[in-house]
């Protein structure tokens, strides 16, 4: 018993069990989210406006939706966007940072323009021109947030490699002649994957706090989805008279979310520093 | 190293309009994507029976389909070089002077949250980062962590909840009272509506500068010249205001600067919950409406208040930091 | 003679053990070398030399002395000053113009203040600042110098000049030298003896054994953080007056003295049992690889040794 005990007050146990809980509180949000997405639009007029109670544990809304299914699909989306724009992105922050890093100078200054030029454009701002080149809708959230998030690490991930192209084994590697794309992909990738796969889970937060705000806005889903944004949008309608509901509960929610995503990948960067740490050892 | 101080910052204002230029490059083409036509879209309805023929004209020169995009962008360029940025759709009026009367509206806001979210993030930071692992700290931390989770237009909306609609204290929207002749408004008036939406937007810009400043803290507090400073004898106050602001004070302020864009985008978000008609909102309703027009306008002035705000960091560091000022007169 | 016996040392360390571990980046603890089971004692217009190896932690000898060591570390023996135990309440009373300490080099200096300013100090006198500076030939164009803008030499010396507006009574100079031309180094050594002469107690901690010589009065040697030596400074003149087979090698490997290497490296972090330095020694037999050797006191000064020089005497 005491073993166990000491074992959870490791840092390493305990960043990894951090991580499976975020881990499996999102996942079952979003399964959940899935599975009552029909009962989220179901309209019942004889529950309308009902504050939270036994029953409906986050109220109802004017048309007697039951909001905690739709707060739950609606996170469920929010998830899955997010995680979906966010892996692109990184994939994408990934691409951008190796071949700056190793295709010389010209492409590392036309990354380094490209990423102030897109750091220059407000965030939101970038978003909605894109919503509106794309027509509004599905694809112009995605495209967007796939657009603004790749920067930062794509900076980080320039920064690992320029270090590791200088390491010993990938200078023995050009010299024995290997092509700059097996060095890449042999030597490069392996480095920069812990950097890659921290930076990926801690842009899924950023990637879901922009779809529902722009989605707020009236740029992203539309209304007949139900996601997080457009709920708390339509709340806005019925805050003065005193609905409180249905802007609180599911905004708690989604800060919650929020935070566990950002849980996750503290949790996730410390066990890898733990790793390269033994590793060095 | 007068010199070289001006050659640089020359050379940093050219780099500087350059990334303005394609910022209005990106945007256009953008625009000129967008399946929104917003000829189509304001033809049909009562913004074209008002437009006069020369408008129409106009128009159809910016956005006519039979004209090349490469020229229409360079029209619009040229003119907007000689201070003419179109005409906006939904406002009917040159985009300049759209612009130039939302943004009057929004700079109240903007500089009051800059300012509070950069003096209560730097205080907080510093006051975090000095009293490292214990409960301040972490207080501050956690109350960060849970700021930078929180959308900006969730906390207008808790804002408006609470102090709008509960407490009844604040007024719930617009800059100004509904019905009041322009002239008859006040300053208080005008203070008044302003309270809440800059609140909201101090509260979401303290969390970047707060962490950050933190972190600069213990950098300084770890320092070599800090332990010094203590072997003289100097006390821990001493310390924090001779020592560690100096450190600290440049950093925050030039990521205060370098936030201005999210100060933007939060202003979008924040002004779109409080109807407050500002610049964001008005953005939101250019990008709604199809005015294309005004939303590259307003895309150009933003990004051009953006780069200028990182050319002034820029300018800044290199005349306070006298590593930086001095730098040329290392042997 | 009576009333000199009656008057306690400035300094008396006692049996100080200090060492400190920290989470290194990550989780993994870290314990970080220090200084094991050193006495000696020190008194006014004296200038005794702590010698050990670069990197060992000796550092930590001087912070404890000043009372600036971190919270984690561990803290074992006594330290007294004038017969007081010097804890860290008496030091923060004491430091800054009763103790001081010279820094080893210029990244103890705030790079974002003025040299004068930062010599001056938090509660100090412009007027004392700039004569401290004066003293050391450096003007009133160094006071307004930032530290990059410092030489080697010059930040030598605007750090000492920090530590003499007070008139001190214990100066303890942590590695001071390093990095400086032997002709710049001797003369910043030269600055601490006049600090004896004009009768300060000056503990100098330095690994550069030479130096030291030059102007210290007792030198004391540490191997694995542990004093194995106390000499006099005279006692270096030959290698049978030194006693301890570590002290000798180091000698040896001097340049004036043949420039014989000590095969081998000093051991971090695990030690040995037995003697630190049995299994480099040319003399240990099995009883040095067995159980702690006490520091006793042996002709002119204290050595650790089963079979210190000159045994049979």
């Amino acid at each position: 018993m005491k073993r166990i005990l000491n074992n959870l007050r490791q840092p390493r146990t305990a960043a990894l069990i951090r991580l499976v809980f975020a881990a499996a509180i999102l996942l079952a949000v979003m399964i959940a989210g899935m599975a009552c997405r029909e009962q989220a639009l179901a309209t019942d007029f004889t529950r309308k406006n009902l504050a939270p109670c036994a029953e409906y544990l986050f109220g109802t809304d004017w048309m007697g939706r039951d909001m905690l299914t739709r707060t739950l699909s609606g996170l469920s989306l929010s998830i899955r966007i997010g995680v979906v724009t966010a892996a692109v992105s990184a994939v994408v922050a990934l691409a951008a940072g190796v071949s700056a890093a190793l295709l010389g100078r010209w492409a590392d200054s036309a990354l380094t323009w490209l990423i102030d030029l897109f750091m220059g454009i407000p965030h939101i701002l970038l978003l909605v021109l894109i919503s509106c080149a794309c027509g509004r809708g599905f694809w112009g959230v995605t495209i967007g947030i796939v657009a603004i998030h790749w920067m930062s690490l794509a900076r980080l991930i320039r920064g690992e490699v320029m270090q590791l192209r200088q390491s010993g084994y990938v200078q023995v590697a050009r010299k024995l002649g290997a092509s700059p794309a097996a060095i890449a992909v042999r030597h490069i990738l392996p480095g920069v994957l812990p950097q890659f796969f921290t930076g990926l889970v801690l842009l899924f937060p950023h990637a879901i706090l922009h779809e529902a705000s722009v989605t707020f806005l009236g740029f992203g889903l539309t209304s007949e989805q139900p996601a997080v944004g457009v709920i708390l949008s339509e709340s806005m309608q019925y805050l003065a008279t005193g609905r409180w509901w249905l802007a609180l509960l599911p905004g708690i929610c989604l800060v919650a979310v929020v935070l566990l995503f950002e849980l996750a990948g503290k949790s996730l960067a410390a066990l890898w520093s733990v790793n390269a740490e033994q590793e060095a050892a | 190293m007068a010199k070289r101080m001006a050659r640089m910052a020359v050379r940093q204002l050219i780099r500087m309009l350059l990334l303005i230029f394609c910022a209005s490059l990106a945007a256009f083409v953008l625009l000129s994507l967008s399946p929104i036509d917003p000829l189509q879209q304001n033809v049909g309805q009562a913004a074209m029976g008002s437009m006069s023929a020369e408008q129409i004209e106009r128009l159809q020169a910016y956005w006519g389909v039979d004209t090349p995009s490469l020229e229409r962008f360079a029209a619009w360029v040229s003119g907007m070089l000689q201070g003419d940025f179109g005409v906006s759709l939904l406002y009917r009026q040159p985009v300049l002077t759209v612009i130039g009367a939302k943004l009057a509206n929004s700079l109240w806001l903007l500089v009051l949250a800059w300012v509070i979210s950069g003096l209560l993030g730097f205080g907080l930071g510093v006051l975090a980062g000095a009293t490292q692992g214990r409960w301040p700290d972490k207080l501050i931390r956690g109350w960060s962590m849970i700021i930078a989770s929180t959308p900006a237009f969730w906390v207008a909306l808790l804002l408006l909840m609470i102090f709008g609609v509960w407490l009844k204290l604040l007024p719930v929207g617009l800059s100004v009272p509904i019905g009041l002749e322009a002239t008859a408004v006040t300053l208080a008036d005008r203070l008044r509506h302003a309270i809440l939406p800059a609140l909201a937007l101090s509260i979401t810009g303290t969390a970047s500068v707060c962490l950050h400043t933190r972190q600069k803290t213990i950098q300084a507090l770890e320092s070599d010249f800090v332990l010094f400073a203590r072997a003289r004898g100097e006390s821990g106050k001493g310390i924090l205001l001779r020592h560690v602001l100096r450190h600290v004070l440049l950093p925050a302020i030039t990521l205060q600067f370098a936030s201005l864009g999210e100060l933007l985008g939060s202003s979008v978000l924040v002004e779109e919950v409080f109807s407050y008609p500002g610049l964001g909102q008005a953005t939101v309703t250019a990008g709604l409406g199809g005015d294309l027009p005004l939303l590259l306008g307003i895309t150009v002035i933003c990004s051009a208040m953006v780069f200028g705000a990182n050319f002034a960091a820029d300018c800044l560091y290199g005349l306070v930091d006298p590593r930086i000022r001095k730098g040329a007169g290392r042997t | 003679m009576e009333e000199n016996r009656q008057k306690a040392p400035l300094l008396q360390v006692q049996g100080l053990t200090v060492s400190f571990s920290r989470y290194a980046k990550g989780f993994r603890r870290v314990t970080l070398p220090g200084v094991r089971d050193l006495s000696f004692s020190l008194d006014e217009g004296e200038l005794v030399a702590v010698v050990g190896a670069s990197g060992s932690g000796k550092s930590l000898l001087a912070h404890r002395l000043l009372g600036i060591l971190p919270h984690n570390a561990q803290v074992g023996g006594q330290v007294l000053y004038r017969d007081q135990p010097l804890d860290d309440r008496l030091a923060g009373k004491l430091r800054g113009h009763e103790i001081v300490l010279v820094p080893q080099n210029v990244s103890y200096l705030d790079p974002l203040m003025q040299v004068g300013e930062q010599v001056k100090g938090e509660k100090g006198d412009a007027q004392k600042a700039s004569a401290a500076l004066r003293r050391y030939g450096l003007g009133s164009e160094v006071e307004k110098m930032y530290p990059f803008q410092l030489s080697g030499g010059m930040a030598r010396r605007v750090l000492i000049a920090t530590a003499v507006q007070h008139t001190p009574k214990l100066v303890v100079a942590d590695e001071p030298t390093p990095g400086l031309h032997p002709e710049a180094a001797r003369r910043v050594l030269g600055h601490f003896k006049e600090l004896a002469q004009a009768g300060a107690g000056v503990l100098l901690i330095t690994h550069d054994l030479e130096a030291a010589l030059e102007v210290a009065d007792r030198v004391i040697v540490l191997y694995a953080g542990a004093a194995v030596e106390e000499a006099p400074a005279a006692s270096f003149a030959a290698k049978e007056l030194l006693q301890h087979p570590y002290t000798q090698a180091l000698w040896q490997a001097s340049p004036n003295h043949g420039f014989v290497p000590l095969p081998g490296t000093q051991p971090v972090g695990q030690l040995p049992a037995g003697c630190a330095f049995a299994p480099r020694c040319p003399k240990a037999g099995p009883e040095c690889h067995e159980g702690a050797v006490a520091y006793e006191k042996r002709g002119a000064g204290y050595v650790r040794c089963l079979h210190p020089e000159g045994e049979q005497l």
